[in-house]
């Protein structure tokens, strides 16, 4: 069974048709990379995975079973974490107090309940590294951090808190090519860790060597559904770009030149 | 290996000393503000460090830092409550007209001015949070309205605009043996409302840097939507705060009631800048998401250390607002040096 599935699943802002008829499936140890320009519907669609706005046509199934989300909190009880790209962590706060927001652990009873600061700041130690992640110091503000190290604290704390599915909204935009990489890495790792991972991008460099599985949205539907054995890079990136329309492109701009 | 990673500190990081540690806490120029001033008026008037001098500057910064603390966690959250002033008053006025002119027992007319504040608290942030407008513009609203409030039902229940006479009503003794009393050091006397004060900073200290709560604080102050997104009870945490600083203006008013046995309908006007200034000058960000309970305490033991000795050396109050324009700007550089450094960005 998939651990996410959306079928024919559709999404209006008053007259406006964000998302109309999409289809996919998340499995565990998979990536699903949702790939389209601006406007396509990449932010409704993971908006409603997300649990941030709903549905109102199709089907979305977690784990076989239908849901609605009413907020984000009943998305991630199911499991499912999202990090987005600039809005994943508060950059005054230290990382492990970032690390354990809205899960922080306690001690003590009742109105004398304490944070655990102690254990807050070894566990966010210990679950950095075992994801790979070595930061020199979980007391510094998260604001310190380079863009991709604070894509990969957030993207460790959806992994210690035991996301089933982990949706990743352009994790690597604002990312130069080496850090892109290292964010990357740690994609590949929380697949490993059998994690189902929705990948947004609009770079198939940066889609197609973790993917599984493409999901291509244009103008809120979608373009094109593959999975990796049925496409290759060249293709996929022939189809982002437009495709046919750009190849009718190109044979107009050769007939301008003719003339 | 882990263990190693759990036990052991980074090599990387280079043991700090102990001004780099002091650097970064939000208090620590406010501390240095309060020694300066406290050694320049120790200097330059006798007044100042004795026993009756100490108890006046005290008794001066104590209600004042009481709301200084309970707005600069507020403040933290992102959020100002320009009502907090006025507040102070309307307790005040319904604790006094209650007990004064309904014959109500005072433990009563307070814990019914406890709900009316807590009440008001929660309309501000309930609204705030409602209508995403500023907090600014909605507690100015609440703050008019209190103001005209304050009067209007004051003339209307005595025909003046002052209600006395607290001092015969059932239950004042007992009240202001709880509020308003004093305690002895060495043959002076001291207000209770400065262990008040004292309580109330300790208490948010603790909640701020400690609890749950307090990082829930820090976050809908440093970053709402971040927040909501990793479930915290952003609307909740909110109206809390607007709650906490009700209390505190609670706390204040019945403090200065059976302190003064009367109040004035007027009262209170314009204190919420005091408030504001000794948080700011205690290191609280006017953007939210950084300051401290402590900080803001000694924010407030700065002003009433200025304006008492300013009395004391004789000088015209003028000079006050001078220093306090001074000290607030001073203290708005050094916070935003820090949030720069706190904040800044690497790609």
């Amino acid at each position: 069974m998939s651990l996410l599935e959306v079928k024919d699943i559709g999404k209006t802002y008053g007259s406006v048709i964000a998302l109309r008829d999409v289809s996919t499936v998340v499995n565990a140890g998979e990536v699903t990379c949702v790939l389209g320009d601006n406007g396509a519907g990449k932010s409704t669609l993971i908006k409603i995975l997300a649990g941030v706005h709903q549905h109102d046509r199709g089907e979305f199934l977690v784990e076989g079973e239908p849901v609605k989300f009413a907020s984000p909190r009943e998305a991630l009880d199911h499991g499912i974490a999202t990090v987005y790209q600039d809005l994943a962590v508060v950059p005054l706060m230290s990382v492990w107090r970032n690390f354990f927001l809205g899960s922080e652990p306690t001690t003590g009873f009742g109105p004398f309940k304490m944070l655990d600061r102690k254990k807050g700041r070894e566990t966010t130690k210990k679950a950095l590294s075992d994801m790979g992640i070595d930061l020199r110091d979980v007391e510094q503000p998260v604001g310190t951090l380079s863009g991709g190290e604070r894509q990969c604290v957030a993207i460790a704390r959806a992994v210690y808190f035991g996301a089933k599915v982990l949706i990743l909204d352009e994790p690597t935009a604002a990312l130069g090519v080496k850090q892109a990489g290292v964010v990357l890495k740690y994609v590949a790792q929380a697949r490993d860790r059998g994690l189902g991972v929705v990948l947004i991008t609009h770079n198939p460099h940066h889609a197609y060597p973790v993917a599984d599985r493409f999901l291509l949205l244009k103008r809120g539907a979608a373009l094109g559904h593959y999975e990796k054995s049925e496409i290759d890079i060249n293709e996929l990136t022939r189809q982002m770009a437009g495709g046919a329309e750009l190849e009718a492109l190109e044979h107009e701009l050769r007939q301008v030149e003719k003339a | 290996m882990t263990a190693a990673i759990q036990s052991q500190p980074d090599e990387r990081v280079a043991k700090k000393g102990l001004t780099d540690r002091l650097v970064v806490r939000p208090e620590i120029g406010a501390l240095l503000g309060a020694v300066l001033v406290f050694v320049f008026f120790s200097v330059v008037t006798g007044q100042f460090l004795s026993p009756l001098g100490v108890a006046t500057w005290l008794d001066d910064s104590s209600t004042l830092g009481i709301m200084a603390v309970v707005v600069a966690l507020l403040m933290v959250g992102g959020e100002f409550d320009l009502s907090a002033g006025v507040m102070t008053a309307s307790t005040s006025l319904v604790t006094a007209i209650l007990a004064t002119q309904a014959g109500w027992n005072v433990w009563l007319a307070l814990l019914a001015s406890l709900v009316f504040a807590l009440g008001v608290g929660a309309f501000n942030g309930w609204l705030v949070m409602k209508t995403g407008l500023p907090s600014f513009i909605v507690t100015l609203g609440s703050f008019l309205a209190l103001q005209g409030l304050n009067l209007g039902v004051t003339r209307l229940v005595t025909n003046t605009v002052q209600v006395s006479g607290m001092r015969s009503t059932s239950g004042y003794e007992s009240a202001g043996g709880l509020f308003a009393s004093t305690f002895t050091i060495g043959g002076t006397e001291f207000q209770s409302s400065i262990v008040w004060w004292i309580v109330v900073t300790a208490i948010a200290a603790w909640l701020l840097v400690r609890t749950r709560f307090g990082n829930w604080i820090f976050a809908v102050g440093g970053s709402q939507v971040s927040a909501r997104s990793v479930g915290v009870p952003v609307v909740r945490t909110k109206i809390l705060l607007f709650m906490g600083t009700a209390l505190g203006a609670w706390l204040v008013g019945s403090i200065n009631i059976l302190r003064f046995a009367s109040v004035q309908a007027n009262q209170g006007i314009g204190l919420e800048f005091q408030y504001i200034i000794a948080a700011v000058i205690g290191g609280c960000l006017l953007t939210g998401g950084f300051g401290s309970a402590v900080g803001a305490a000694i924010g407030a033991l700065i002003f009433g250390m200025a304006r008492q000795g300013i009395v004391f050396a004789q000088w015209n109050s003028d000079w006050f607002m001078l220093f306090l324009g001074v000290m607030l700007l001073a203290a708005v550089l050094v916070n935003n040096a820090f949030r720069r450094r706190a904040e800044r960005v690497r790609r």
